[in-house]
């Protein structure tokens, strides 16, 4: 591998100070189009996803749905989500979502996660989970809106979509993007997924006599790197459940804007009075591995 | 397909029906959604279940299984009466204004002229045109003639048919009645025996009410979709186009061949077929089924669509004059008739199956091929092995139990048989027939078949060519050799074959001469290498052979640029004209991968190659009008050059390059009449002229066109004990149709975890109404029972399908995706009833294709 | 190494305190995306076996095809330059590479005789001459040269061949000219269903 940084960072969950070489590298905005008007429910970016990421297999059993299982997994970070929904004219739709992570621009996870580098947001927009330095606190689980992050309780480790930052670092697109037969997906800049999505949201108004179509990107959350055509904009949660607000519990914004700085200061004066007692008095031979701390979620994640 | 995948998106209206291409075609359809999304192009969707196709449909009508004729029908009903038809195309591209003969009668109590009630055969001397000229403007005449015929009733059918058949002599049949060289014709289209007038009459009977009565459709939706569909004919437009897509949803029934002629009729009536975005378009359901029926992979083909020898055929100068028609048109109009080329294509095949030994002298070795003057289907093979006639039997990558129908009786037959080989990549159920459910080991101590299992090769481990439903051949390279011992599937069947041979060769045997005269020169005769094989199809020159007209000469040994350089004097081989010109001495066009598509139309004319001669829109004469002007300019396929004095085009044209538009020959190069059949003469189908509504062998209402004549009377059923068939008296008054899904291939990814991981179990879909009705909830398992079988799974109870008014009769339906038997990953941890689907499905098929009816059959549901 | 660490972090002390605040080095988290797992595999071109539209797969395998390799196969993706798939794939060609290594594959000739009730191994030249022994049988014993009305008909009506939907053009005419040299009224394939 090369020198050059194949994504550039811009956040960094538990991460005190400046992200090292933060704009040192200009940096496009990619982002993910699910044209649910068009989703055929079809589950070639489910395959795709598995396949690229090698993921373990899992049982499922029947659940009179064609849904593959109710929920993504930790081994499963791209699920359609299908509902039969009957219109007021009497007419059936049969409405499918892709859900997987959205790549907020203002991620719940991140700044829920305390593990240094354990979460980080790539300046195009990416948000990738390193499991090297998880901790297994499951805080993300709790900070994201669109309930995506899913615990591995064997590895003790969170895991979710990665928008396939390996594949996108190299060069190519997202698997799921590649795969998807309908071109449902679409992947590019934000800039010109919004613009499709206008354009699409347009044609299903004028022509196709879906009046409240529209484009998913909630501004709630700063937008998303994962946005959506619907028939219905005015109602995602027809999509089963996709939030019409989402937000990140006030908990961990208010632990990212002030008692992270508070707990900076604290952690700083604690550093400085250890480097003070190593320069002075020498190394302590042992140090004993404390095991990170596993609190319950916050109270009232579910309501989101 | 008469067009292919990609011109999809260059159509304004689409009718998929019989077909659930988003679900069994997911990468084919996003040119369907290119259409929408780029075009604004409609699609109507007519299933009897609201599938993943109907998610992005325009317009969704659930139709009862089995009714599409009627639904079809009742289109060309309304594009007839509300003049949505393209005139000009109708009036010279089809045969419409064509005479019919006197004594054709219309099917109104369900019978065409001609019907012998003791064999359930039609003879179809009546099915033809009238020999004349011009009859334009001389309608009055031809009137008061009708009048006399329609006055007798149906007798004089009667009597011309009874006559004909007390005529023929045991050994010395009648000749075969012929088309007239010199077709009557009505320009005026008011001839009141013009196919134009008869079809009008025949589709007047399909009005929207009888079109709700049959399908279940209402008439409100019906006509909103038909005036749809037709719209693109509104107000005399002629530039707009649409297509029709189907899939075995049409085929798999007793009138499957009628259904997809109606789709034809209706696409020439609308002057859809030929153009860009336009055609019928038959989406097959397997990787090489196109390949295979083009190269004959079953009984009563030769590589090519040549027809099969019958015992009559005492030489091959008999055969060829049977098989090779002769033109049957209006004298002033011009016909290619192409298949008169039948006689180079035939000798060709024979050099290239027998080399040396095919010679003038010898008939070409005609003697070698085996006469066939019965049916031989897929249905019948398992029949006859029941009734133990049928003693050994090769399934190579066909897994007859699990296909069914009736799977039960397939597998009673193989335990009757002597021996079985089976060439697979998985365990499968026919190999494992003998350890099937119920079958105790004491039981299968009883049962002597021997059966050899022999591991076959992937798609990864060969190379070889694959055509698609385009008719596009492609090349594909083998990445990885076969794992284990498994070997190639033609290093098997070589080296069967040459031991075989050598047997003969040692032993003598019963007329061995085809045996030991099978041309078999390849470098390594025990493993044929495919690209020899590939070349010996496309052919070669023995001899020199020159073209009269560009004096261009093939010199002996070379590979043939395509089949105008076919010879029936023994100086070329060539094992499928079809592909002639697929290998040619430059090289293998099939392995072509340009990606330029300078029309725009996804025409793509680089890549792989096309049969026949590379063209990708067939019959595209038709795209233009009688002037030789494209419909649409927007849209060009083909057009005449006056300059160059021929036809030029973005494809390739399908026509004779130099015919003017003056000399007015037909675009439908292949009929001797060289225009399109609204009206089928003689025994080209089995079972009528014109589509008629026939009601599934099991139905749950008697037909309301005709209810003495309920099914289609030239049906063909089976007579052993095991052949049963149920009623709604007995019970049985559910329509049942099978399907698959989405996630699953056939009986192949039950072995593969990921597919089973997204649909991990065999289930029912049943409408909610019907599962309130039975106290069923989703999850629950249920038990579908037919006269043959019963069937265990959890139901999926759905608002997807709603119970439908039939005739006035709440009428339900359910659906069974086929995936899954008792060899597999779930099967064999025991986590299913180990049914097979087509253990319900009926043995009754199409009296034309011979398919089985898998869709709308008959069963009783009840909780498990 | 004591002695400079001590010395290091005496002389930075200040300026060091706010870039290493928790210890991590921040370096990883630059170099942060995995390698791609086709980034040295060897690419074939081929064509999905499922459906009709024949999309264009390219199938990735381990090894540079040097001799002393097995290849296996790691990946499979669609084919960009295809014009029909253009690389999209569906749900079963995404998951070919499973149809391709998979534990459930048949990779030995295998028999089950007459009245056994178990599967016994057996090797190609016996399985073959075996074939070639029963079909010899069969036919001498069943074939009809002419019929009840004296005519030429060669046929043999007891011997069945039923192919398959992903046999190629090659194999199945290396089929039309063993079984119809045979005389085998017959053949079928899935294209009928």
């Amino acid at each position: 591998m090369t020198e050059r940084r194949t994504l550039q960072t811009e956040q960094i969950s538990g991460h005190p100070g400046p992200v090292p070489g933060m704009g040192m590298q200009r940096n496009l905005e990619v982002c993910k189009l699910i044209d649910a008007t068009t989703c055929i429910g079809c589950k070639a970016c489910e395959v795709a996803c598995v396949e690229w990421n090698d993921l373990p297999f899992q049982p499922t059993t029947f659940d009179n749905t064609y849904q593959t299982m109710p929920e993504t997994n930790w081994n499963y970070w791209n699920l359609i989500k299908f509902r039969e929904h009957q219109r007021e004219d009497g007419t059936l739709m049969w409405l499918m979502r892709k859900d997987q992570c959205m790549h907020c621009a203002d991620p719940g996870c991140l700044a829920a996660c305390p593990a240094d580098g354990a979460i980080v947001k790539y300046a195009n927009g990416i948000v990738d989970f390193h499991q090297e330095n998880c901790i297994g606190c499951e805080f993300c689980v709790s900070g994201c809106p669109f309930n995506i992050p899913k615990f591995n309780p064997a590895t003790k480790k969170v895991y979710k979509c990665t928008l396939c930052s390996d594949r996108v670092g190299q060069g190519l697109e997202p698997a799921c993007i590649k795969a998807c037969p309908t071109g449902c997906l679409h992947f590019g800049t934000k800039e010109d997924m919004k613009m499709l999505a206008e354009t699409r949201a347009k044609q299903l108004r004028d022509v196709s006599g879906f009046k409240d179509a529209g484009v998913y990107d909630p501004e709630s959350i700063g937008g998303t790197h994962v946005i959506y055509v619907l028939h219905d904009a005015k109602n995602p949660e027809l999509y089963s459940g996709l939030p019409k607000d989402p937000s990140i519990p006030f908990a961990y914004k208010a632990w990212k804007s002030i008692f992270k700085p508070l707990g900076l200061i604290g952690a700083t004066l604690g550093f400085v009075g250890v480097v003070f007692h190593y320069v002075f008095e020498g190394p302590k031979r042992e140090q004993p591995e404390v095991p990170p701390p596993k609190p319950e979620p916050p109270a009232g994640r579910k309501e989101l | 397909m008469t067009n292919g995948w990609i011109d999809m998106k260059n159509t304004d209206m689409m009718l998929i029906m019989g077909g659930n291409p988003a679900e069994n075609h997911p990468c084919g359809f996003k040119w369907p959604i290119e259409a929408k999304r780029a075009r604004n192009a409609k699609m109507i969707v007519v299933d009897p279940r609201f599938t993943r196709t109907a998610v992005v449909a325009d317009q969704f009508l659930q139709i009862r299984a089995g009714t599409d004729i009627a639904f079809l029908g009742g289109l060309i009903s309304y594009a007839l009466q509300n003049n949505r038809i393209n005139k000009e195309y109708v009036v010279n591209y089809t045969n419409a204004a064509f005479v019919v003969k006197e004594g054709f009668k219309l099917p109104e109590d369900g019978l065409y002229s001609g019907f012998d009630p003791a064999t359930q055969v039609y003879n179809k001397s009546t099915w033809n045109y009238e020999e004349g000229g011009n009859l334009t403007g001389k309608a009055a005449a031809g009137a008061t003639m009708m009048a006399a015929a329609m006055h007798a009733g149906a007798h004089p059918a009667m009597v011309v048919a009874a006559a004909a058949t007390a005529a023929a002599k045991p050994g010395a049949p009648p000749p075969p009645p012929m088309l007239p060289p010199n077709v009557a014709y009505d320009l005026s289209l008011e001839h009141p025996r013009s196919v134009y007038q008869l079809l009008k009459k025949h589709y007047s009977r399909y009005t929207p009410e009888m079109v709700e009565r049959i399908t279940g459709i209402p008439k409100e939706q019906f006509l909103k979709a038909a005036d749809l569909f037709t719209s693109i004919r509104k107000d005399g437009d002629t530039k707009k186009v649409g297509t029709i897509i189907y899939a075995v949803g049409w085929t798999q029934h007793t009138f499957g061949t009628q259904i997809i002629r109606t789709a034809a009729m209706l696409q020439l009536l609308l002057g859809n077929v030929g153009r860009a975005g336009g055609g019928v378009n038959a989406l097959r359901g397997h990787a090489n089924i196109q390949g295979a029926t083009d190269m004959a992979g079953v009984f009563d083909i030769l590589p090519g669509y040549l027809k099969v020898p019958v015992p009559n055929d005492k030489d091959f100068d008999t055969y060829i004059n049977r098989i090779t028609p002769k033109a049957a048109k209006p004298k002033e109009w011009d016909s290619f008739n192409y298949w008169s080329n039948t006689p180079r294509f035939a000798v060709s095949l024979l050099k290239a199956m027998y080399g040396d030994a095919a010679s003038k002298e010898n008939g070409w070795a005609f003697h070698y091929l085996p006469k066939v003057d019965r049916r031989y289907s897929v249905t019948d093979i398992w029949d006859d092995m029941y009734r133990g006639k049928v003693k050994g039997i090769f399934a190579f990558g066909m897994n007859g139990v699990a296909i069914g129908p009736n799977s039960k009786k397939n597998i009673e037959a193989l335990k009757k048989a002597d021996w079985l080989v089976v060439c697979e990549l998985f365990p499968d159920e026919t190999s494992s027939f003998w350890e099937s459910p119920g079958i105790t080991a004491e039981d299968q101590k009883k049962i002597n078949t021997t059966v050899y299992r022999l591991p076959g090769a992937g798609f990864a481990e060969k190379d070889g060519t694959f055509v698609n439903s385009a008719r596009w051949l492609q090349w594909k390279n083998a990445a990885l050799p076969p794992p284990g011992e498994a070997k190639l599937d033609q290093e098997i069947l070589a080296r069967i074959f040459l031991k075989i041979r050598e047997l003969y060769q040692k032993e003598g045997g019963k007329f061995p001469d085809a045996i030991l005269k099978a041309a078999w020169s390849y470098t390594n005769p025990n493993n044929p290498s495919l690209v020899e094989v590939a070349k010996e199809i496309n052919g070669k020159a023995l001899a020199d052979v020159t073209d009269e007209k560009t004096q261009t000469t093939i010199k002996a040994g070379q590979q043939l640029p395509g089949f105008g350089f076919l010879r029936d004097d023994g100086s070329t081989s060539g094992g499928n004209w079809l592909y002639c010109g697929s290998w040619p001495e430059a090289g293998p066009l099939m392995q072509r991968r340009g990606t330029e598509d300078p029309s725009g139309l996804g025409i793509y004319p680089n890549w792989g190659w096309s049969w026949p001669m590379n063209r990708r829109v067939m019959y595209n004469r038709a795209s233009c009008d009688v002037s030789g002007k494209p419909w649409d300019p927007s849209r060009k396929q083909v057009w005449w050059n006056e300059a160059a004095g021929k036809w030029v085009g973005n494809d390739v044209p399908d026509f004779k390059p130099d015919s003017k538009p003056q000399d007015h020959m037909g675009p439908f190069i292949m009929n001797p009449e060289g225009v399109g059949r609204l009206f089928v003469p003689l025994g080209f189908v089995a079972d009528g002229p014109f589509p008629e509504h026939y009601e599934p062998f099991e139905s749950p209402i008697a037909n309301p066109l005709h209810p003495y004549q309920s099914t289609n009377p030239v049906v063909k059923k089976f007579k052993t004990a095991m052949d049963k068939y149920g009623t709604p008296a007995e019970g049985y008054n559910v329509v049942c149709t099978t399907y698959r899904l989405t996630e699953h291939y056939h009986y192949w990814t039950k072995n593969n975890p990921m597919n089973v991981q997204l649909v991990p179990e065999p289930f029912v879909e049943i409408p909610e109404e019907l599962a309130r009705e039975k106290g069923i909830n989703g999850g629950d398992k249920v038990r579908v029972t037919s006269a043959r079988a019963e069937y265990i799974a959890k139901a999926m109870v759905t608002k997807r399908i709603r119970p439908m008014k039939i005739d006035g009769k709440t009428t339900y339906q359910i659906g069974i995706p086929i995936h899954w038997g008792y060899r597999g990953i779930v099967e064999e941890e025991g986590k299913t009833a180990k049914d097979l689907a087509n253990e319900l499905s009926p043995t009754v098929i199409d009296p034309n294709a011979h398919t089985p009816e898998f869709k709308g059959f008959l069963v009783k549901l009840e909780k498990a | 190494m004591e002695v400079s660490r001590r010395t290091f972090f005496k002389a930075g002390l200040l300026g060091g305190v706010g870039l290493t605040v928790f210890g991590f080095d921040a370096a990883p988290l630059l170099a942060q995306t995995q390698g791609l797992k086709i980034s040295r595999t060897t690419e074939t071109r081929s064509t999905c076996p499922y459906c009709s539209v024949s999309c264009g797969v390219i199938i990735h395998t381990i090894g540079d095809k040097a001799k002393n390799v097995t290849p296996q196969v790691v990946h499979v993706e669609g084919d960009p330059d295809h014009p029909i798939n253009r690389g999209t794939l569906c749900p079963k060609g995404s998951s070919l590479q499973q149809d391709i290594m998979n534990e459930r594959r048949l990779t030995k000739p295998q028999v089950r005789r007459p009245g056994s009730t178990k599967w016994e191994d057996i090797s190609w030249d016996q399985a073959i001459s075996d074939i070639a022994r029963l079909v010899k049988k069969t036919r001498d014993d069943t074939f009809i040269a002419t019929d009840s009305e004296g005519r030429t008909v060669n046929r043999l009506e007891s011997i069945a061949f039923t192919g398959g939907c992903t046999d190629t053009n090659e194999f199945n005419f290396l089929v039309v000219k063993t079984m119809r040299s045979l005389g085998l009224t017959y053949i079928e394939n899935q294209a009928r269903v």
